[in-house]
């Protein structure tokens, strides 16, 4: 299926906003190539793609964040440029990000008004007009909380309700809607869906951005498929399904060949048994083998790398028991987890991986300084062995070992984060989102890389949100729900089809559909 | 870090030796040996000071008790050496460590136990520790005729030309220069300071670092808390009072960044000797104490200013110079 094939159905009405062969590159990756959008008066159009589709860049264009390298945005039908955040605001696009940037310590009216609250004739903020207008605002999405509450007192789903008032407070044209209901509950969906429909009938252009197809299907009107930057097909939500939509999404040439592996397994090396934690996953078990690749799949905010902290014992589970070698295992803290034989790879290589400012030798050998001491004292010339050892294992491109790690690209940032921890020489190791934002080549590194340690007997856990990654390395897949275990996949289910669908809750069958 | 900070360093050292070269040209006595050796003496315990304060900002702490850890210590020895003029110097030492460690492990603790801000914690333990000098003390002195020659003595004693204080200092800094590039836990003080959140994944942990940060700061000022005391021959309530500053500052000016991380023995030296230097050679110029603190604090501002600058460079560029469509 090449990518224009699908037919741009245009309504009559003319768009509010229309993004026109839109391209954004960064200096790795072309995160938008020709990409085209549609907004329309009164309508509510779902933004679709897997994580990394481009769906965040849109967003960050529309509200003038980034300047895209190419192509045209038209506000009813003349082209604009925005340079600056104010630049969208002043058009009318707002946007409900899916963190709000709200202020805690501030009331319920000041968070609406912030950076534009009326005034008085002394230039002062007239605080009485600005109270007037709060409550007019918040009557209209029928918030059940005062303008001079607290921010901090309110619940997640009554700060969003400040965000949408911030947001209509400016006299918004355009709402963008960036995942709203991640973080709500069943009852606050169904009230942010009523408030979908009242800023539908007043007439405004919804750009509604979620993983979940029963949400996209219960309230948009339209849809625009993106897939690896690029887009794929727009319509009306009226004239497609599920399973053709799921297809739109994942279906792809393949572009990437993943490595050759044998899948030579072995015997059990790690168990995990009822893992609960008592907000972020419960009910968490599964074994892993030796030379195995275990997949872990979900959506963002699936829970999979908040379990992945507990086992790594940063986070503590309220039970569960974990096993290594068919031995029970206190995991207590991470040098708990680096003691048995688990190692982890964090996803924020920034704040959670290498340690800019020290060089790279000495972030290699960080968690093996045992083995590079004599009694107590670092030996130089062990930790430039160990180093280049490990440097040399992944094909690490420095320099110089003694070169100041913050210096090298993405890739090879996390090049070193890996080989740190296979120096500890582990027997488990956990990638969480191994590939996330580095170039091509890195990551065909990486999966080489990956189906190597496996071939060597090392265990691995890989975290994942790329389906084509997730099938192209996994020996068997693990979907993860809301905290929970959806599906276990192996063989002939583990498809993009099924992944999607245990991943966002579709729970009847496409596969007839889809074909 | 490996090359920036010699750079720095360098930096540091040249203009020291400017400051020298300026002061010679006015008074040229202050250059010669006996005087410039009179200088590290009378800034050796600033350095050591300095060495213990080093570690604790490079975990991303301060510590503002040193200074009334030190007076605390000052004052606990002299009354013990009251009580027991008889006992041995190398034990009265080992007491002043020990004391001065323990207040340095309260430190510690509240901030790795309870998550109390560093700035928070040690601005109470210092008010505490005054506190105590005076109950201890009742607000009275301990004057030099009441300590034993020996106590006063030792300090003084010259050994091969330089005085026992400065012997310490030298012994101190060669310490830290091996800790802090030889050990595991001069390697997950840096760790902790640069990256808190990576250090955790690494399985250090971050807060029994930071306390131990505390410890060895405590147990300098300990140490130093008796040789001041030695070597003014007197204690009271407010001995050093202020001098944290003035440790904090020698810091900043040798390069340690106060956001954690960055610095080194060598630049911390150096900051407490660029201070000794200015102090020292001010008032034989006849220039008004007051421009030393002038003096000292443009010092500071050029320093951090010097170090954001440097710090900025090395920043990687994520987005495209911002092109406009039109």
């Amino acid at each position: 299926m090449t990518t224009r094939t699908l037919p741009h159905v245009s309504p009559d009405v003319t768009p509010v906003v229309s993004m026109d062969m839109i391209t954004k590159t960064f200096p790795v990756v072309k995160a938008l190539d020709e990409v085209r959008l549609d907004l329309y008066p009164g309508q509510v159009t779902a933004l679709v793609g897997e994580n990394g589709a481009g769906k965040s860049t849109t967003v960050k264009i529309l509200t003038g964040i980034y300047i895209p390298d190419g192509g045209t945005i038209r506000i009813d039908g003349d082209p604009i440029s925005f340079n600056r955040p104010n630049d969208a605001a002043n058009a009318g696009i707002t946007a409900i990000h899916q963190e709000t940037v709200l202020f805690d310590e501030l009331s319920v009216a000041e968070n609406i008004y912030i950076g534009h609250a009326p005034r008085t004739r002394f230039g002062l903020i007239d605080k009485a007009e600005m109270h007037r207008a709060a409550v007019k605002l918040l009557g209209e999405i029928g918030a059940p909380f005062s303008s001079h509450t607290q921010l901090r007192d309110l619940g997640i789903a009554n700060k969003h309700l400040v965000a949408i008032a911030r947001a209509l407070s400016v006299d918004a044209r355009v709402v963008i809607m960036d995942e709203p209901t991640a973080a709500l509950s069943h009852k606050e969906i169904e009230e942010l869906y009523e408030l979908v429909e009242a800023l539908k009938s007043q007439g405004k252009a919804i750009l509604f951005i979620s993983h979940k197809f029963d949400e996209i299907f219960r309230i948009a009107d339209r849809y625009t498929v993106f897939r690896d930057g690029a887009f794929v097909g727009d319509g009306k939500i009226a004239d497609i399904s599920e399973a053709e939509l799921v297809t739109m999404m994942v279906g792809r040439s393949v572009d990437q060949i993943y490595p050759e592996r044998a899948h030579d397994i072995g015997e059990e090396v790690l168990k995990v048994v009822g893992y609960d934690h008592p907000t972020e996953f419960a009910d968490i078990s599964f074994d892993l083998k030796r030379g195995e690749i275990l997949g872990f799949y979900g959506l963002v905010g699936a829970g999979r790398s908040e379990f992945m902290q507990a086992l790594f014992g940063i986070t503590k589970p309220s039970k569960g028991v974990c096993r290594v070698n068919g031995d029970i295992k206190v995991i207590r803290s991470p040098a708990d987890a680096v003691g048995n034989g688990i190692v982890y790879v964090p996803e924020d290589r920034g704040k959670q991986g290498a340690i800019i400012g020290l060089p790279i030798f000495q972030n290699i050998t960080l968690p093996s300084l045992g083995k590079t001491s004599r009694k107590g004292f670092l030996k130089l010339a062990e930790e430039f062995k160990l180093a280049r050892e490990y440097s040399q294992r992944l094909d690490l491109r420095a320099a110089a070992l003694d070169q100041d790690v913050g210096n090298l690209s993405g890739g090879n940032q996390q090049k070193v984060v890996i080989a740190k921890w296979l120096a500890t020489q582990p027997q488990v190791i956990i990638l969480d989102e191994p590939t996330k934002g580095i170039d091509i080549g890195s990551k065909a590194a990486v999966h080489e890389f990956m189906a190597e340690l496996a071939a060597q007997g090392l265990s691995v856990i890989m975290v994942s949100s790329e389906i084509p990654e997730v099938i192209g390395m996994s020996d068997r897949v693990i979907v993860m729900r809301d905290g929970r275990i959806a599906a276990e996949l192996v063989g002939h289910d583990l498809t993009p089809e099924t992944l999607v669908r245990h991943a966002a809750g579709i729970t009847k069958s496409t596969k007839g559909a889809a074909a | 870090m490996t090359r920036l900070i010699p750079i720095r360093e360098a930096i540091l050292a040249g203009v020291i030796l400017l400051l020298l070269i300026l002061i010679s040209s006015r008074f040229s006595g202050f250059v010669a040996p006996s005087n410039l050796a009179n200088v590290f003496n009378d800034t050796a315990p600033l350095i050591i000071l300095a060495l213990g304060q080093m570690v604790v900002i490079l975990t991303r702490c301060i510590d503002l008790s040193v200074a009334a850890n030190l007076a605390l210590t000052g004052m606990a020895v002299a009354m013990i050496n009251v009580a027991m003029p008889g006992l041995p110097i190398l034990v009265i030492i080992a007491i002043a460590i020990l004391l001065g460690a323990i207040m340095g492990a309260i430190n510690g603790v509240l901030v790795w136990k309870l998550a109390i801000p560093p700035i928070v914690v040690t601005l109470g333990t210092m008010t505490i520790f005054r506190g105590i000098i005076f109950l201890m003390s009742d607000g009275k002195w301990v004057n030099s005729h009441e300590m034993s020659p020996a106590f006063t003595g030792f300090p003084r004693t010259v050994l091969l030309g330089l005085p026992v204080l400065s012997w310490i200092a030298i012994l101190c800094v060669i310490v830290f220069g091996v800790m802090m590039s030889r050990t595991q836990f001069g390697r997950s003080i840096f760790a902790v300071g640069g990256n808190p959140q990576a250090a955790v994944y690494t399985g250090i942990n971050v807060g029994k670092t930071q306390f131990w940060a505390f410890v060895v700061s405590g147990a300098l000022a300990g140490l130093t808390g008796y040789l001041w005391v030695a070597r003014y021959a007197v204690a009271y309530v407010d001995i050093a009072g202020g001098f944290e500053l003035e440790v904090v500052a020698a810091c900043v000016i040798g390069g340690i960044s106060i956001a954690g991380g960055i610095g080194s023995v060598g630049g911390a030296v150096l900051g407490a000797l660029f201070l000794g230097v200015v102090k020292n050679a001010l008032p034989v110029v006849n220039i008004s104490p007051f421009w030393q603190l002038a003096i000292s604090g443009s010092a500071i501002l050029i320093a951090v200013a010097f170090n954001a600058r440097a710090g900025r460079t090395k920043g990687r560029i994520i987005l495209k110079s911002a092109e406009t469509i039109q």
